[in-house]
């Protein structure tokens, strides 16, 4: 259901731009406004989901970790798996960040003959993200070429870099190959794989098809229904310097891949996509664990008075005497 | 009400500005559109001021038709094209395409440096002298 119904939003999309450039002449929606309004629910929605996670109190230093805490000055401690520093959290965030490292560790149940359930590790899934979201990120980088001028040199070179095999015209992407196997995997992960399809939402599932869908209207749109790309630069720098216009001529298959990126960013906020933004604010990660070191105070703690031994003792210590209670002070 | 509010509102303006890079990095400016001039004195001499093939299709399909011509020449000694309309060409960037658009400056590049693309058949291929 949920696949069938994840599938069935990415083609109805794709139909609606069909039916909005095609019959309606819609063009100035779908190449202008659409943009900006999804580029705006984009920032506006990751910033207001940062400010409510910045809301809520962190009243404990939560060490979920893989090594040993920092105890005594010779008991060995490890400072990148349970750092009590902020160096140390520096550390395992850039590697969390940049390398998926607790992705890394993780692992996988299965039951086998016996029965007997067996833990195994899992580096494929991990493998998959990493090159998933590198080839992402270096497509998206590679992007900019439509939306600066003149294009900075660290994206010429990365277009260099890219296509260094300098196959075919236009030259081929290495990360079209890449970015397609992957996201190809990570769907077989929630559709073949019994035990992860059955904890699958659509939510799990758009964001893949929607991406997908993407990536492989981008590729046909490169290498197979080419499209006028000055005509297209000539769009995007509208849009970044204001002067929106549209020149004609420029095939529908540009609208079909503006608009599921526009879906995609307007989807972002609202999705389990924002752990862009979320990864930073992971208690688990981004805290030091320096509990036996320093006082955390919840600050939603109901404010107790309290009321010490002392305090008790100086106001009942004459009748206390005189029941015979013993006393510390006389 | 924040906890971490200094740390977190870095973040966040460190997000903003990677999301509107493009439109910092332009600041309003107009972007002029590519020209690319084909008043070169071979075009000026033509009657019928055609390409190859139709302008819409040279515009988004020349490479492949160069790929192709390459393909062609190199593996199968095939020299001969044979336009949509029946004009015939010599396979070849350098007497072919380059006789007519004889300024690579004023015309390939045109495009070129305004999407940011350098094809590398230059390393090998002589551009014809500009300013003649
Ligand atoms: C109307 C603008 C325009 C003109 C004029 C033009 N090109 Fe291009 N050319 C492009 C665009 C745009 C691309 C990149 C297409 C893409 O990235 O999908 C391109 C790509 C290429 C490529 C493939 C490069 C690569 O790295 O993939 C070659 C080769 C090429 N052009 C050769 C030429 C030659 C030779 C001339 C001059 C005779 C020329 N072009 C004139 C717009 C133009
Ligand atoms: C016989 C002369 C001639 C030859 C040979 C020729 N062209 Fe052209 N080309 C022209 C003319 C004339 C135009 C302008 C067509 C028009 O405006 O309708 C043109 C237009 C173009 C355009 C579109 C420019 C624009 O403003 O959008 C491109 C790209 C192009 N040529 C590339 C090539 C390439 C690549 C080759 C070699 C494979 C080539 N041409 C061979 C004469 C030629
Ligand atoms: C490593 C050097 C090299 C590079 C780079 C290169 N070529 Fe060539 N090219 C050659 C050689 C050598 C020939 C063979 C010339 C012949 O047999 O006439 C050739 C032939 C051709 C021919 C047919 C013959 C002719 O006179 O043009 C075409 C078309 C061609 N190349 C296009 C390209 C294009 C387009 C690119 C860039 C995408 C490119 N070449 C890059 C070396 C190169
Ligand atoms: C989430 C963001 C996006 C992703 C993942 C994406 C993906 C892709 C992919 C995989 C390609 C194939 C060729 C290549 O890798 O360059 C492509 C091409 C293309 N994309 Fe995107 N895209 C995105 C956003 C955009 C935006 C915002 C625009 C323009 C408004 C755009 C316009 C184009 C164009 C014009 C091409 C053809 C490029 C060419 O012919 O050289 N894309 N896209």
């Amino acid at each position: 259901m949920g696949i069938l119904f994840s599938f069935a939003v990415v083609i109805a999309i794709v139909l609606i731009v069909f039916a909005g450039v095609r019959g309606a002449g819609l063009n100035y929606l779908f190449a202008i406004i659409i943009p900006y309004l999804a580029l705006l629910t984009f920032i506006i929605g990751v910033t207001y989901r940062v400010f409510n996670w910045g809301r809520s109190a962190v009243p404990f230093r939560v060490p979920t970790t893989g090594g040993q805490q920092f105890t005594l000055p010779w008991i060995k401690s490890n400072k990148l798996d349970n750092p009590h520093t902020s160096y140390g959290v520096i550390g395992r965030m850039i590697l969390e960040v940049l390398l998926f490292r607790s992705l890394f560790r993780n692992t996988k149940a299965e039951l086998h003959d016996g029965p007997r359930l067996v833990y195994g590790s899992e580096k494929l899934l991990w493998l998959a993200a990493i090159a998933f979201h590198y080839s992402f990120l270096v497509i998206l980088l590679r992007h900019l070429r439509f939306f600066t001028v003149p294009v900075p040199t660290p994206i010429q070179f990365l277009e260099f870099v890219d296509s260094f095999f300098q196959v075919g015209a236009p030259l081929v992407y290495i990360t079209n190959f890449v970015i397609v196997i992957a996201l190809l995997f990570l769907l077989y992960r929630r559709l073949g794989m019994p035990q992860i399809k059955y904890i699958s939402l659509p939510s799990d599932y758009f964001p893949l098809f929607l991406i997908l869908a993407i990536v492989l209207s981008g590729i046909y749109m490169r290498y197979f229904d080419k499209v006028d790309i000055v005509g297209v630069k000539q769009i995007t720098m509208g849009l970044v310097s204001f002067r929106p216009t549209i020149p004609d001529g420029i095939g529908i298959i540009f609208y079909i891949h503006l608009t599921l990126v526009c879906t995609l960013f307007a989807y972002f906020p609202f999705s389990k996509l924002v752990h862009m933004a979320g990864v930073f604010l992971s208690p688990t990660r981004n805290l030091a664990n320096n509990n036996r070191m320093q006082r955390h105070v919840n600050p939603w703690d109901y404010p107790i008075k309290v009321r010490s031994y002392d305090d008790y003792e100086n106001e009942f210590r004459e009748k206390m005497k005189k029941a015979g209670i013993p006393v510390e002070k006389e | 009400m924040m906890y971490d509010g200094g740390k977190i509102i870095i973040g966040l303006l460190i997000f903003i500005g990677f999301s509107t890079f493009p439109f910092l990095f332009t600041m309003g400016k107009a972007v002029a559109k590519p020209e690319p001039k084909i008043d070169t004195p071979e075009i000026q001499k033509m009657v019928d001021k055609k390409c190859i093939e139709s302008k819409q299709y040279m515009k988004t399909e020349h490479m492949v038709i160069l790929n192709d011509w390459r393909d062609a020449v190199v593996r199968d000694g095939l020299r001969l094209y044979k336009s949509k309309d029946g004009r015939s060409f010599d396979m070849s960037l350098q007497n072919t395409c380059m006789k007519c658009h004889s300024s690579k400056k004023k015309f390939c590049d045109e495009c070129h440096n305004y999407v940011a693309v350098k094809p590398y058949c230059w390393d090998c291929h002589i551009a014809p002298q500009e300013g003649t």
